[in-house]
């Protein structure tokens, strides 16, 4: 039998108002619409959450894990942006 | 549920690995660094072809467990003796789906396809927990199951949940959190029984005593003929041995069977003081590897089941694709 497979989907849920989308999971399905259908069954059966969005996997544009090197470091000889860096009078440190 | 794949060698023709990566010394040098620190290994980084094997092996049929696992109770939802109950085994069987596919999902991260997989258990190349292939005779077995199948797989679940692989961590984390729902739904259908008719008592009784067993083989062979344990536990992929977890499920079992009022079958069981834990008989490994080897009473009818199940879909699988290339090409035209 012909195997085709559905499309994978990215599931993002917001657990409730005030916080970010966070990633949850991903699910195969045919199109946007029985994406999210499919996302509340598998991924909010008990009230986890009051919005979801779903992204097509491929859509997705990812940094490259080999990269992490040259992408992430120059920031790491940069302390001088953590308000931590800088030591102020006793008095008015709490600013 | 169920983790068993890690003792069991593949089968002849398994061959599902996910892409191969060219082996590299510094990426290696680097790989076994991060899991010396505890750091996890997320579904991009470079990983040994042998570490995204194992992983792939397990977590497909962990997910294969979930799904066969649907089938003994599904049997009893037209069964259940009130709506009460038949709502409850109805929410524990959607959640093993549930497992399924989020375990699904994490092999997937592997560079394995959905498809591969599901092809791999219906040609039977892949395993599935044992348990599953022991049939569910009266209703009793609907709770036993809860408290002790899904017991013993929330006892070799949870050390799954600092798994060094990310996904399948991460996913575990949520089949846990799930899994204490059926194990606590099956105690309280058992006590409910217990606190009825004699017949109750007895067939309570009768369904521990088909149980207990399998039920301990759920944790796989003794430590001493693991096979794949020592790569497995380096790896951080296991992180408690199979005997080690077997003695925790009889010590934390014996006193919840106590408070049920149901005997353990098994004439060796005694606490022993100078060990400080409870002593237990020799398990059946001829009937373990019997089963895991396809012959135990239910495994032709749950594969069967599970292909027909698949095959009876295609048909909705195919239309639900046509339509939405169908709608696509309409909004192109548009």
């Amino acid at each position: 039998m012909e195997r085709k497979e559905w499309p994978l989907w990215e599931v993002f849920i917001r657990s409730r108002n005030g916080l970010d989308h966070k990633h949850c999971g991903s699910l195969h399905a045919p199109d946007e619409r029985l994406a999210l259908q499919n996302a509340r069954d598998v991924y909010t059966r008990r009230q986890e959450g009051v919005s979801i969005w779903v992204v097509r996997a491929d859509h997705i544009v990812a940094s490259d894990p080999d990269a992490k090197a040259e992408l992430f470091d120059p920031a790491a000889d940069k302390i001088y942006r953590h308000p931590t860096f800088f030591k102020l009078p006793k008095d008015v440190d709490h600013m | 549920m169920y983790t068993q794949a890690m003792d069991i060698a593949a089968a002849k023709g398994e061959q599902l690995g996910g892409p191969t990566v060219p082996e590299n010394p510094a990426y290696q040098a680097a790989f076994d660094a991060k899991i010396d620190r505890g750091d996890f290994i997320e579904a991009k980084d470079w990983m040994p072809a042998a570490y995204r094997r194992t992983l792939v092996r397990q977590i497909s049929q962990h997910a294969h467990s979930e799904i066969v696992g649907m089938l003994p109770e599904g049997n009893w939802i037209t069964r259940a003796p009130t709506l009460k109950r038949k709502a409850i085994l109805l929410a524990k069987v959607q959640d093993e789906g549930g497992h399924g596919l989020y375990l699904y999902a994490a092999a997937e991260t592997l560079g394995v396809s959905r498809d591969a997989m599901i092809e791999a258990l219906h040609a039977g190349k892949a395993k599935y927990s044992s348990i599953f292939n022991y049939p569910t005779l009266s209703w009793a077995d609907i709770g036993v199951i809860g408290w002790l199948v899904d017991g013993a797989a929330i006892m070799n679940q949870i050390p799954l949940c600092r798994c060094s692989y990310g996904p399948y961590a991460r996913a575990m984390i949520r089949v846990c959190r799930e899994e204490s729902f059926h194990q606590r739904q099956g105690f309280d259908l058992l006590l409910t029984m217990m606190g009825g008719t004699q017949t109750q008592r007895d067939m309570v009784q009768d369904a521990v005593n088909r149980w207990w067993w399998p039920a301990l083989m759920m944790f796989g062979p003794p430590d001493g003929e693991s096979k794949n344990s020592g790569d497995s536990m380096r790896w951080g992929i296991k992180r408690i041995s199979n005997d080690d977890l077997r003695q925790k499920f009889v010590d934390a079992t014996v006193p919840q069977a106590a408070v049920l009022g149901v005997a353990l079958p098994d004439p060796a069981m005694r606490w022993n003081d100078s060990r400080g834990h409870h002593d237990f008989g020799p398990i059946d490994w001829d009937e373990f590897w019997n089963v895991v080897n396809g012959h135990g009473p239910c495994n032709r009818e749950r594969l069967a089941t599970r292909v027909h199940a698949w095959e009876d879909g295609a048909w909705v699988r195919a239309a639900a694709l046509a339509h939405a290339e169908k709608r696509a090409a309409k909004v192109l035209a548009a």
